[in-house]
This record gives structure tokens, sequence and C-alpha cells, in this order.
């Protein structure tokens, strides 16, 4: 008998809403409102989106000698990035790494004080939690965090936040700060899944629908679900666990090579120190065999991910596979992610995808499909 | 007078042709549409044969031949505007028209009200 799913605390809401509901990591997600995923990916690419992500993971990491410094050098041991010179009020995105070289999770992690708060993917947070009980333990305190998470995400994300929040105004792309959001103390990084502008706003649970509501009311912003959040960090060129990265690909092979800072590969002064790290630092030298890239299908039809890739027309054997499809809204053109042979990874690359039986003509294209627009500056 | 199949189709006859298309349960339940493909004007399918293939945003699904017949005309409407489908799918967003190898097959599918019942 399955288990029955759990809900968000937007549940309700999200039924008021007209949102069709369905399963995603153990969860009850609304997948669309009465827009589509259509009309809901367009809205937050020219105004704003509202996303509930209250499934993912939230946990919260200080040390237990009250030094940072001891928690930062503890959670480096797990994941490649600089945490030692991050600065309160700042995030970095990164990976927790395997023993193989594989990612393990890709995560953000954000200094709030002397804390850091790490955001994770629902379907990997029970198994993220494990790893870091296990290895951090002696040095940290880890508390599982039962808060609400939304993302508003597109160019009328900034003003609107701003009217509930004014201290949210300057804030800079990767920027985290607590902010009282309707009398509720959250943590806001600026940042999101989309490619647009935008807020993660992590708000107690007690008050996550009277806030959702408020944010509604503003002008500009309506709901949106996951089937819209999938297409729109699609044409942002960004991962999704589970399909792009996994436990047998290198964050070199996914392209991901920017978030490992200098200090942490051969010749820095925090070199290595992390799982998998003969390999990474090794592929991050030589190069990796394979690399992830973009590939836009000829024609209309979505080739979704597990289409094989050949090199030409008339190969039996494949070369790489799809890791992530669909049709992308702002192009009105189907997009895929994958991997090929790293010399073949060159945008203007010819290959062919498999769908149906047979070998549609793709290209391949630098990433990301649709420009970013973080506010940098 | 229109009939329908326990797979979401509907089927106008209009002398020895039935117009085929999905109903508004279908296209409701499929969400945006962004490519469809359609048979060829001449190709034959049995009852149950995958005849047209769409995909809405999320996934793929086919259309089946709800008679054994010959297809005589497609909606080329449909593939260039996937979306007519979700706003017209019983008028505008049809798929084909085929010529039923057997007519009094017709008769035997299911009539509205029986349609619906399926709909739970």
């Amino acid at each position: 008998m399955a288990e029955a799913l759990r809900q968000t605390p937007l549940h309700s809401l999200h039924l008021a809403l007209g949102a069709r509901l369905g399963p995603f990591a153990g969860y009850d997600m609304p997948i669309q409102y009465a827009a589509g995923v259509l009309k809901e990916h367009l809205h937050a690419r020219s105004a704003a989106g509202l996303f509930d992500v209250s499934h993912m993971g939230q946990v919260r990491l200080t040390a237990r000698s009250g030094n940072y410094g001891d928690l930062a050098r503890a959670v480096e041991a797990l994941v490649p990035v600089d945490l030692l010179r991050l600065a309160p009020g700042r995030q970095r995105y990164g990976f927790l790494t395997c023993e193989n070289g594989g990612i393990f999770d890709d995560l953000m992690i954000a200094r709030y004080g002397d804390a850091l708060l790490v955001v994770c993917n629902a379907a990997r947070k029970a198994s993220d939690e494990a790893l870091l009980r296990a290895r951090l333990s002696s040095v940290c305190e880890i508390a599982t965090l039962d808060r609400a998470l939304f993302a508003l995400q597109g160019p009328r994300a900034g003003e609107v936040l701003s009217h509930l929040a004014p201290e949210v105004h300057d804030m800079r792309f990767m920027d985290a700060r607590e902010a009282m959001i309707c009398v509720a103390p959250s943590y806001v990084t600026r940042s999101g899944y989309t490619g647009e502008d935008g807020f993660e706003i992590s708000v107690p649970v007690a008050k996550a629908e009277e806030i959702a509501k408020a944010l509604l009311a503003a002008e500009g912003v309506a709901p949106v679900g996951l089937g819209a959040r999938d297409s729109l960090r699609l044409e942002a060129g960004l991962c999704l666990y589970g399909a792009d990265l996994d436990e047998a690909t290198t964050p070199v092979e996914a392209g991901l090579s920017w978030a490992i800072p200098q200090v942490r590969r051969r010749g820095g002064a925090r070199a290595g120190g992390f799982p998998g790290e003969a390999t990474i630092l090794g592929e991050l030298e030589t190069g990796p065999r394979r690399r992830r890239v973009g590939l836009t299908p000829q024609g209309r039809a979505p080739v979704r991910a597990g289409a094989a890739i050949f090199a030409a027309e008339t190969d039996a054997a494949p070369i790489g596979r799809v890791t992530s499809g669909g049709f992308s809204p702002s192009l009105d053109a189907p997009i895929s992610i994958g991997y090929l042979p790293a010399l073949l990874a060159k945008p203007g690359t010819c290959v062919f995808l498999e769908l149906r039986g047979q070998k549609i003509p793709a290209e391949v294209v630098a990433l990301p499909f649709v420009s970013h627009h973080y506010r940098r500056a | 007078m229109l009939k329908y199949t326990a797979d979401h189709e509907w089927l106008k006859r209009e002398g020895d042709v039935v117009t085929v298309g999905i109903t508004d349960h279908a296209a409701e339940t499929l969400g945006d549409l962004v490519f469809v493909q359609l048979p060829e004007v001449g190709a034959r399918f049995k009852t149950g044969d995958g005849a047209a293939v769409v995909e809405s945003v999320k996934a793929a699904s086919d259309v089946f031949a709800p008679l054994e017949g010959e297809i005589v005309e497609v909606n080329g409407a449909i593939v260039e505007d996937p979306g007519l489908v979700n706003r017209e799918p019983q008028a505008a967003g049809w798929f084909f028209k085929l010529k039923p190898a057997d007519p009094s097959a017709f008769d035997a599918l299911l009539d509205e009200d029986a349609y619906r019942a399926t709909l739970g």
C-alpha cells in the first residue's frame, strides 16, 4: 500500500487556487494552476511567479565551539567550496561529493551570522541530513528546520518583495538577509532556479499562508507550479539532481567547475580535502571524458530524458544520452540537456537524437538557452 | 451525433467519413500541448492502433484509431498550433477524418452518457 503523500503548509491554498496536484518527492505538489504550464512559465519571465518549494530540505548548521571557522572547515570537508571566506549575508552554490567524484546532491549554503542554512533537494534531503549528521555531529549542531520555503521569481520580484520587506530592496544576487515579512522572521536570499532575478524566502509554517496570500495579492504576482519550474530551469540551463546530476556524474562533467574556487583546487591553500578529490581535481586539470551540453532538436517535438544520442544518423551505438528535455515556451521550440564525449561537446556540432524510432538531427548549443537576469550590480 | 471511446476520443459521422478528436476531459488532463504528430493521409489502422501522438509540456500521449479504417484527411491547423486542441478540442481542434472499414461499428461506441460515466 502506498504511503500517504506529505503536504506543504500551503496545501489548502493550492486547492483554493485551483491547482492540479501531483506527487513529487513524496509530497502532493501543485504541478500547475488554472493558467497552465505555458502561461505560468511566461508569467514568471515577464512579471513575478510565486512557487511553493516547501518540500525542499532546510538545515541549520552551527559550530558546537561557537567558532564559525570550525563550522566552515567541517563543512568544507564535504563540499568543495570556500566557506571560510563566505561573509555573513552571502550564499554559495555547492555540492556534496562522493568518493568516486560523483555528486551526492547539489545545494545552496547561506551564512547568517555564524550559522549556515543549507537548502537541498526534496528527493535527497533525508540522505543529505543523514550524511551531514554522520560526518559533522561531533563538530556541529545540525537542526532540520520545519519552515515553509517560497520562491518569488521574475523582473517584478524585487519591487513586490520590497513593498512587504523594504530591507530586501538593495540585495544583490546571492545575498542572504534576515527580514521581517508580515511580522514573521524570514530568511531571504536573492537567488533562484529560473534564471530570473528573484528570491527564495524561508518563513515560519504558521505564517506561510498569510505571507503567500500577501505576495499573491501584489500586482503582477501569479502562482506557478512545478511544471513551469522545470521548464524555466531547463531554459536557464540549470541542472536537476536525479536527471542531469547523480552519483555517477562529476561536477566537472556537469559544467559546474565554476563553483569550485581556486583555494580548493591544486595549488590552493585548502586544496582537496573533500570526497572524490583525486578524480575531481584531476579532471579540472586534464579535462573530463564527457561534458554536459545544450541540444536543440530540429522540428517541434520535445526529446526527453533517456533519449539516446548518436554521432551519425546510421550509427547503431549511441555516444551519449539526453538527461533533461522538454519544450521551451520562451523560444517556442524543443530544448534538451545531455552528455556527450568531450570532443563532440562543442557548440555547432550536429548529432542525432532518437525519438520514437527515428533519429532527429540536433545541434549542440551553449547553455543557457535563455539568458540569465541576475541582479549583480 | 457524437460517439466516444473509453480512451477519450470523440467521433462525428458525416456520411461515410468519421471525424475524430480528443475530448474536453482529455485536453484538460493533458494540459498545454506543444506538439502534434498526425498520420499520413492514406494510412490504414486497426481499432486501437496508435494513430497520432501529442506532446504536452510534460509527456507524450498516443491518440488511438477508434475504428478500423483509412485516414482520408488530417487537420494541419493543430500541427501549426497545438494550443488549438486545448482551446477547441471538440471543434476546430479535430485530429483526422477516417473512412471506417465497417460503418456499423460506429453505432457500438459509447454515447455521451456512457462516456461521462467512465469519467467517474
